[in-house]
């Protein structure tokens, strides 16, 4: 590792300034993905911003939310009763993110902002609508996430801008699922689905979302599988309907781990069960 | 820098720099060699500790993040000279062949299945997903987790 200048800041304010004078600075959140990046000298900053000790850590639900900070770890969105409850495909999704160890000290922030695109955490708040708070050197603005992921580790954060916090709408009502295939326990997937399935109390589909990962450089939502949803009753027949509209209108691009054809054959079986089971939920909240 | 933290139960001060991992620390200031380093990038599971009782890769810690915190290493888990009960499994079961990955699988099996007591030989392998080993199949591992976790849930009565 080549050695850098270390600075830990205790304000977001200290942090955004010192991101904002420094060519090259890079935030230190739980490491998780910079330290590899450092160890195989792939990212040679200059200057690292440890923002570990800014209150960024909370997990409060509000008025039809839950914000949670940056600084959030992976285990405890995994294990928060809030999550759990109120937005229960955060939990899920977060789940598959690396192994335990990885989810110790990784944070939410962190793997938002580094949005690798077969990353579990940005295509479960793209089917969430969430909204990302940034902090830069020109104030604050909210981001929707679906305007977040750019391209492969490409945000839509400017160099001086840190995330601090993340709105997720509770799905209350709503069923949720995500679903991924990894060829090993841990390996990102080489495709994800969440899914979002709200039920009308007449039985049909008042709202789904369909996001997938892996098969771009940004998670994708998927319209036609919306669409095909949406004022019908979710059968068994409709959902197949759903998931391969969502595979015809996708093009995965080959690469070294799987072409394109078996991830759009993934793309429609893992999305398939990921309605079905948002679907079963859904319904089951609707009986209680 | 300085940096302070507790290792297996002792308090520990080190003179560092910040691009240090917790595993460079460990190894080479402080002489600890039972944190292995393996892939150096956090997959295989041979520089496993648990950090505040959670395992966390050292070769993935910058030394920084581990101020004021609890280290474990598997050389924390005798008690007054005599192996952990999971590690007399281990001996039992012929789990150990070249030993490289088993300070690191024993310090993720002895936090799973604290947490999830009697957890089952499928939740055991899933746990230890992110731990590689290459002597064994894993096999003898499993039995030897599985058998100190009904161990030590029958021992805790119902």
């Amino acid at each position: 590792m080549i050695p850098f200048e270390y600075h830990a800041p205790a304000t977001v304010g200290d942090a955004v300034a010192m991101l904002a004078a420094r060519d090259g600075a890079k935030l230190l959140a739980g490491g998780q993905s910079l330290v590899p990046a450092l160890t195989y000298r792939l990212a040679r900053p200059g200057v690292l911003v440890d923002i570990n000790a800014l209150p960024l850590a909370d997990v409060v639900r509000t008025n039809g939310h839950v914000r949670l900070g940056a600084l959030v770890r992976h285990h405890v969105l995994e294990e928060s009763p809030d999550v759990r409850r109120w937005c229960p495909l955060l939990a899920e999704a977060v789940a598959y993110v690396g192994n335990a160890r990885v989810r110790t000290l990784g944070t939410l922030g962190g793997s938002l902002a580094h949005a690798d695109p077969a990353a579990e955490l940005p295509v479960a708040m793209v089917a969430l609508d969430a909204r990302f708070a940034a902090v830069g050197a020109a104030g604050s603005r909210e981001i929707p996430a679906g305007e977040f992921f750019r391209a492969p580790l490409t945000t839509a954060l400017a160099a001086d801008e840190i995330l601090t916090a993340v709105d997720v709408p509770v799905t209350r009502g709503a069923g949720t699922a995500f679903v991924e295939l990894a060829r090993r326990p841990g390996d990102f997937p080489l495709v994800s689905v969440a899914a979002v399935v709200a039920v009308d109390r007449a039985g049909r589909v008042a709202d789904a979302r369909v996001v997938f990962g892996g098969l771009a450089g940004a998670p994708q939502r998927s319209a036609p599988a919306e669409d095909a949803l949406r004022g019908h009753e979710p059968t068994p027949e409709r959902i197949a309907a759903a998931a391969h509209a969502a595979r015809r209108a996708l093009r995965p691009e080959t690469d070294v781990f799987a072409s394109g054809a078996y991830r759009a054959h993934l793309a429609e079986v893992l999305a398939r069960r990921a309605l079905r089971t948002a679907t079963n939920r859904a319904l089951t909240v609707e009986v209680r | 820098m300085i940096v302070r933290f507790t290792l297996n139960g002792r308090p520990r001060e080190v003179e560092t720099e910040p691009h240090r991992t917790l595993l460079d620390v460990l190894r080479d200031t402080l002489g600890q060699l039972e944190a292995k380093e393996g892939c150096a990038e956090g997959a295989c599971g041979a520089c496993t500790v648990l950090l505040d009782g959670r395992p966390a890769s050292s070769c993935l810690t910058l030394v920084p993040l581990v101020e004021g915190r609890r280290v474990t290493t598997v050389r924390g888990l005798e008690r007054d000279g005599r192996l952990h009960p999971l590690q007399e499994s281990f001996v039992a079961h012929g789990a150990v062949q070249c030993g490289f990955c088993t300070p690191g699988v024993l310090l993720t099996a002895l936090w799973y299945v604290e947490k999830n007591p009697g957890a089952d030989r499928e939740q055991i392998r899933q746990a230890l997903g992110g731990n590689l080993c290459r002597c064994t199949g894993y096999t003898k591992i499993v039995d030897a987790i599985e058998a100190w976790s009904r161990r030590a849930t029958a021992e805790a009565g119902p």
